[in-house]
């Protein structure tokens, strides 16, 4: 046995360095699947850590969500763990607290988002309609927000709408308004605006990269033939973006739904507008890190995926129909 | 006229980044010609009265854009009577670096500790993140394996798990493995995105060629050793792009910290000022100066990095919106 080995380590000397490389392997296995395993192992720390922090998190939300927690006697000895099938999930179908914070944040998101694209295109048209130049000189001020981090940029409006420290009440008090950024009827508008303000500059950076691909002929062709600059904007440069356009607003619809950092932090200064049950995903952190329900906090982020997914279908869908 | 240059290059990145990841030569052939046409002609340029209608309609977004950020930058500067008492837009006394010493002495020093937490999680955090996504983004690139479709699919897959789901799981998980609390929930974790790797899968298509690679072989490198001396000097750019996004990411982060962070030692800087902004007027000093300068210093950071690296996260940000 050691005699062979010593005898193809002879032959392996001599031999090419392709035939060397299929050594250093394994002597059972081709070089290409050593290259083949090898190339595989790249991406094996990745998935390991992806297998741990993402997909094992889904399993347990799924298990979670099929128990009940009791804790026994008024908290001494420890609680009690029970399998409750679909009980929880009973529950949070039929909460009418949950449902009203997702159509909240539902009617918001279909209000808030489609508005963000329209004002996002005009301003990609205006940028567009500007020589390269120009364009430059405002690009970055108009990627100023995209720079301030969203809780700061949250605070920064917040202060702006209070009544004390923000510069509008004076300017409402000369015309007579009564205008309260705060009150139950303004907190979307407020919030809203604030969203706006913070997606139009990197919206448009996308929406500009996508009219760079219209063929420039096109301009001088319409022009020849008499059509005005809106006229370019509506019927050429629109529709090129339209198929884009579409499927980012949906997607931004369904981040909308998992609102949570801007009503949060508009409730600490106004905590009698925005409930502790303000948008879903407040619901889920209420239920399971202050009433300490985690089962039922579990099944309540499932039912949002649930209501997410059922959402990206759809659009799928419509997008694809759009697109064709 | 430097900024002009820094967005042709932006351009230029981009436009090669957009080649590569779409083979469609009719798409390459139409940007040519659009380069083509040079800085001034602009074919889109819009010309005669209308030229002031849209200089006006852009004058008007910007200051939009930009007016919010310039009251943050006054108010910083001011006093806490003066706060209350004066124009918002207009600068009263500048007491900037007192309001800066005295945010730093507060509560001794918890800013200071906060501002540091939030650079050690977003610099780890984005170091480890960079390296193992590129690494993988690299292996799916560059080789053929079996599964190799099934794991594209599952990252791919990973976009559209909305975070609402992982919360309550990911914080039981972390009490489990004894992460939570610990600085090691904000890093560990943050060392897996999904979406750094499908960065570096796309742009390791366009950069890395394969002959390069059956050189190396020739050569006598081993498939790793190609990787660290050749693969990951091509993938430099993707990189900073993958290091620059996770890190402003990791910076702005509040969720998280909110859940997995209970020590306010720990507490990233996000975190801190919203704790002082939920006390308001309320406690026996008012914090609103604080709040509002803290606010600014941390914000500074990002605006200066964003803008001194402007083309990294321009071509990432190309590069998003076609997946």
């Amino acid at each position: 046995m050691s005699s062979v080995t010593d005898v193809r380590e002879h032959e392996l000397d001599l031999a090419s360095k392709r035939v060397r490389r299929e050594r250093s392997g394994s002597p059972r296995l081709s070089w290409r699947t050593v290259q083949r395993l090898k190339g595989a192992s790249f991406t094996w720390p990745f998935f390991a850590g992806f297998a741990l922090f993402t997909l094992v998190p889904v399993v347990m939300a799924l298990g979670q969500s099929l128990f009940t927690t009791k804790s026994s006697g008024l908290g001494f000895g420890g609680a009690q763990v029970t399998f409750s099938g679909f009980d929880n999930f009973a529950r949070g179908l039929a909460d009418g607290v949950f449902w009203e914070s997702m159509l909240r944040a539902g009617s918001y998101a279909v209000v808030v988002v489609p508005l963000t694209q329209i004002v996002s295109l005009m301003l990609a048209l205006l940028v567009d309609a500007v020589t390269r130049r120009v364009a430059g000189r405002f690009r970055l001020s108009l990627l100023v927000p995209y720079m301030i981090p969203g809780i700061v940029a949250t605070m920064i409006w917040i202060y702006l709408y209070s009544p004390t420290v923000g510069p509008f009440q004076s300017l409402f008090e000369l015309l007579h308004l009564d205008i309260n950024f705060f009150a139950g009827s303004m907190i979307w508008v407020s919030i809203g605006n604030l969203h706006i303000w913070g997606t139009i500059g990197f919206n448009m950076l996308i929406l500009n990269g996508a009219l760079q691909s219209v063929p420039r002929e096109l301009f001088d062709a319409a022009r020849v033939d008499g059509a005005s600059e809106l006229r370019i904007a509506l019927s050429i440069k629109v529709p090129f973006v339209r198929t884009s356009l579409v499927l980012t607003g949906l997607l931004a619809i369904i981040g909308t739904l998992q609102i949570f950092a801007e009503p949060v932090l508009f409730r600490s200064v106004s905590p009698e507008t925005i409930t502790k049950d303000f948008t879903p995903a407040m619901v889920i952190y209420n239920q399971a890190f202050q009433v300490g329900n985690l089962n039922y906090a579990a099944a309540l982020s499932i039912i949002l995926a649930g209501v997410v997914g059922i959402a990206s279908a759809v659009i799928y869908r419509f997008t694809n129909k759009v697109g064709s | 006229m430097s900024l002009t240059r820094m967005d042709n290059e932006t351009a230029d990145t981009t436009r090669a980044v957009m080649s590569a990841e779409r083979k469609d030569p009719r798409a390459v052939r139409r940007r040519r010609r659009g380069a083509a046409m040079g800085d001034d002609s602009g074919g889109a340029a819009v010309r005669g009265a209308s030229k002031w209608f849209v200089l006006a309609g852009l004058i008007l977004f910007t200051i939009y854009s930009v007016g919010p950020a310039w009251w943050l930058i006054v108010s910083a500067t001011k006093s806490r009577e003066q706060l209350y008492t004066t124009n918002g837009l207009w600068f009263a006394d500048f007491r900037l670096i007192d309001n800066i010493v005295e945010l730093f002495k507060y509560e001794n020093g918890s800013f200071g500790l906060w501002l540091w937490n939030s650079v050690l999680y977003a610099t780890a955090g984005s170091i480890g993140q960079t390296i193992i996504a590129l690494a993988a983004g690299y292996g799916l690139a560059m080789y053929q394996y079996r599964g190799k479709g099934t794991s594209m699919a599952f990252v791919i897959g990973s976009f559209l798990i909305p975070g609402a789901l992982l919360t309550v799981p990911s914080y039981l998980l972390f009490v489990q493995l004894g992460l939570f609390d610990t600085i090691w929930s904000m890093i560990i974790p943050a060392f897996f995105g999904p979406f750094s790797v499908y960065l570096a899968k796309v742009y390791a298509e366009g950069a890395v060629p394969q002959e390069l690679l059956e050189a190396a072989r020739i050569d006598g490198a081993g498939e790793y050793r190609t990787f660290f001396s050749i693969g990951l000097r091509l993938l430099t750019t993707a990189g900073a792009t993958i290091f620059l996004l996770h890190f402003v990411a990791a910076w702005n982060s509040f969720y998280g910290p909110l859940i997995m962070l209970r020590d306010r030692n720990l507490w990233p800087v996000m975190l801190g000022l919203y704790s002082w902004m939920g006390r308001g007027a309320d406690s026996q000093v008012d914090v609103t100066t604080l709040v509002i300068t803290g606010s600014l210093v941390a914000t500074i950071p990002m605006v200066l990095l964003l803008v001194a690296m402007q083309r990294y996260w321009r071509a990432g940000v190309t590069m998003g919106s076609l997946k």
